[in-house]
């Protein structure tokens, strides 16, 4: 994003009828004067946070691209190795596979928004009682650590002890291990994803649904427009750059996904690498993590983020594209 | 290696009020001021280091020991950093799997093991613990305690299905049908649990059946051999064919010790540092029990230990080889055995761990060192080590023939090992 720094877009220059152009040119002067040295205000101001993102985000960005050529070792012994890396990176199974599992997770997540509008959707109604018990209640897991999610979770799946299995034996269904079948792992993952984001979601959508004037709903009931006609032609469309939001932001994050699936796994307990369903779970950022921090390659560990980089940076740009053909502002 | 995870602290605070005072002998006390620093990662182990540490003190006026814990989780990325930032502890433990790494770097002191700057004196610990930590025939780690595996079992279930205790004698053949015996579908019980652990499970398994783990050059896996494989085949028959263990994916949704200790299982191979969790629990005190692991072709244990190694950027070498010299020495070695958390590694000192929990027949643990073989280790030890877990869980599932899993293990191992050949990992 750029920030637009001419005078012109900010404040138009007032226009002046009878003035001299001898004083227009010196007025001009000293306004330009006068910006010149407002720029370096507004650089001296925002140094802080500049300094701060150059140094933790974007010098490491830089690093972490340089080290994705070497052979990184556990010392910090670099080798110049070219594109090695890359090349074991597109050759690798485990990496194409945790990809998938990344993408999967992703995109049941992302069915986690239509939920979220759901929800948003009928605590906005007018006459609702206790919204904002609900709110609180659905905005819950976002404030919640990931790790205590992952942990609750994880007893409340296990196969054996688990508060769904012995739910689901009431009414005589066999439950299975859901976080150690490789048949049910992402389902389950993804329903603690959807559940840690849905609140998230819902507040963002919220606030879009409260900024619609009421008018357009007046005017749409006049012609005679329902309940659902309205929500699909006035609600929709105006929420739609909200959606778009919350999509992008949704896809950024699950691509990263690291912690909450690293936990539900189990892979802190040691139990997780022999997990039978470990490498239908596993994450691209998992990967990463195994291979720089416990196989020693960091090399290769900085080409798998690399390469994840690229791909955020990729769909996004896609996303946005995209977004004219469905995005409606004002 | 597997981590401590459920252990409860109980177990340091209830053994320690049985500590003694410090013994009288002083050693040979000399003069010098200095701060040195000591990087652990257990905190149960977190009261006999202090107590240790502040012992060495006495005997150095004006010396102090920081004792610093990191959790295990952490320790290891941590201490990498700090080693490459000049920034590491002055002495710190190391364990078997690490060794290799640290010491192929440089990033160690040896220590002399001979004449009068004798850090340590081979002599004084198990063989197999001495040569852990020695590199291209230069010693780098003082044993600090070790481990050995032994069949743990619950006395009542035993009782209940009127099957014998296990000991000295047994056989995998006993172990088998005893574990069917016990296992009773009804009560959702099983005869034993077996996970995929490397050091209290397949390795022992392996070395019963005359198979190996890596050769003796450190370049190859010993995978594709097929007495190794008949290790590994116990386990998996187990589960699948004699089905007396749980299922992997039962294993994964609750530990093996756990279901050990809540009485799922009736036996469980554990290390011997897991004693002082099973006797911190009276309950469990009292209903459990240890024999020698059953005998294949031949009886063995493996045997792993940590040690106490210094740092190769310390600003005080001599204090620091003094201070490893007192850890690794009789006296801290006897504060560490009362404490009950690990069997100090020094001769002569063994027996006050196992005296720590007189109800439990601890000599088992301490006999098996007699045919202990040694934890195996190459210089990144840690990246096929992961690949054992990963492949071999295929097995252990049964979601791929032990034959393919062990063939897709050894071409990944092989591989590994040949990048070491070239000093990738450093």
């Amino acid at each position: 994003m750029s920030i637009d720094t001419r005078p012109t877009a900010a404040v138009p220059a007032p226009r002046v009828p009878a003035a001299a152009p001898g004083d227009a040119r010196a007025r001009r002067r000293r306004e330009r004067r006068f910006l010149h040295r407002d720029k370096w205000w507004g650089y001296a101001l925002i140094a802080p946070a500049g300094l701060g993102l150059a140094v933790f985000y974007l010098w490491p960005v830089v690093e972490t691209l340089y080290y994705s050529f070497n052979d990184w070792g556990a010392f910090g012994g670099t080798t110049w190795t070219g594109l090695s890396n890359y090349r074991t990176l597109v050759t690798d199974p485990e990496f194409w596979h945790s990809l998938g599992n990344t993408a999967i997770y992703t995109v049941l997540v992302l069915l986690g928004i239509p939920l979220s509008m759901l929800l948003a959707v009928l605590l906005n109604l007018k006459g609702m009682r206790g919204t904002g018990v609900y709110r609180t209640l659905y905005f819950l897991p976002v404030v919640t650590m990931p790790a205590a999610v992952a942990v609750v979770w994880r007893w409340l799946y296990n196969g054996d002890v688990g508060i769904i299995n012995q739910a689901l034996s009431v009414v005589g269904v066999h439950g299975t291990y859901w976080v150690s079948d490789p048949a049910t792992v992402h389902f389950a993952v993804a329903v603690v994803g959807v559940w840690m984001t849905v609140g998230y979601n819902m507040i963002l959508l919220l606030a879009g649904l409260q900024s619609i004037p009421q008018d357009y709903y007046e005017a749409a009931s006049l012609d005679g427009a329902g309940r659902v006609r309205q929500f699909f032609s006035v609600t929709l469309p105006l929420l739609s750059p909200t959606v778009f939001f919350t999509t992008v932001l949704s896809v950024i994050q699950s691509l990263q996904v690291f912690d909450l699936v690293y936990l539900i796994l189990g892979a802190n307990t040691g139990a997780g690498i022999t997990n039978p369903a470990y490498t239908d779970g596993e994450t691209v950022v998992m990967l990463f993590f195994q291979k720089a921090f416990y196989d020693n390659q960091r090399g290769y560990g900085a080409a798998i983020v690399c390469a994840l980089f690229v791909l955020i940076l990729a769909l996004t740009a896609v996303q946005f594209r995209l977004q004219k053909r469905w995005v409606h502002y004002g | 290696m597997r981590r401590r995870t459920l252990l409860t602290a109980a177990a340091t605070t209830a053994l320690a009020a049985g500590c003694g005072g410090p013994s009288a002998s002083s050693s040979s006390s000399k003069s010098g001021r200095g701060r040195l620093t000591y990087g652990v990662w257990d905190v149960y182990q977190m009261d006999a280091m202090r107590r240790a540490a502040r012992e060495f003190e006495k005997t150095r006026p004006g010396v102090s020991v920081d004792v610093q814990l990191t959790p295990n989780g952490t320790y290891w990325t941590k201490l990498r950093t700090a080693c490459t930032s000049g920034s590491a502890p002055d002495v710190f433990w190391m364990n078997g799997p690490n060794f290799g790494l640290y010491a192929d770097a440089g990033q160690l002191l040896p220590l002399e093991t001979s004449g009068a700057n004798a850090v340590l004196d081979p002599d004084d610990y198990p063989a197999d613990l001495v040569s852990l930590y020695r590199w291209n025939g230069t010693q780098y780690g003082a044993p600090k305690d070790f481990d050995t595996v032994a069949l743990w079992f619950n006395k009542e279930l035993f009782d209940r299905a009127g099957v014998d205790h296990p000991d000295a004698s047994w056989t995998w053949q006993d172990l088998i049908v005893n574990a069917q015996r016990l296992t009773d579908r009804k009560r959702g019980t099983y005869g034993l649990a077996a996970p995929v652990w490397a050091q209290e499970y397949y390795y022992d398994s392996i070395a019963q059946a005359g198979g190996w783990v890596i050769s003796k050059d450190r370049k190859h896996s010993g995978y594709s051999d097929p007495r190794t494989r008949e290790g590994l085949r116990l386990w998996v028959d187990m589960i699948h064919r004699y089905k007396a263990s749980p299922t992997l994916q039962q294993l994964t949704d609750t530990d093996a010790t756990q279901m050990f200790q809540s009485g799922k299982v009736a036996m469980v191979q554990d290390a011997s540092y897991n004693a002082a969790t099973f006797y911190a629990d009276p309950e469990l005190r009292a209903k459990v029990d240890v024999a020698p692991l059953a005998k294949g072709r031949r009886r063995a244990t493996i045997i792993h230990g940590l040690a106490n190694v210094v740092y190769a950027r310390t600003a005080q070498p001599e204090l620091a080889r003094d201070f490893v010299r007192f850890m690794s020495g009789r006296r801290a070695s006897l504060i560490q055995g009362k404490y009950g958390t690990a069997i100090p590694a020094r001769n002569g000192t063994q027996q006050t761990w196992a005296d720590a929990m007189p109800r439990f027949d601890l000599k088992v643990h301490l006999d098996a060192v007699g045919y202990s073989v040694p934890y195996p280790i190459s210089t990144n030890t840690a990246a096929w080590s992961h690949q054992e877990l990963r492949w071999l869980a295929r097995a252990w599932s049964g979601d791929e023939s032990l034959t393919d899993a062990t063939r897709s293990l050894t071409k990944a191992m092989d591989k590994l090992l040949a990048q070491e050949g070239k000093g990738g990992a450093r």
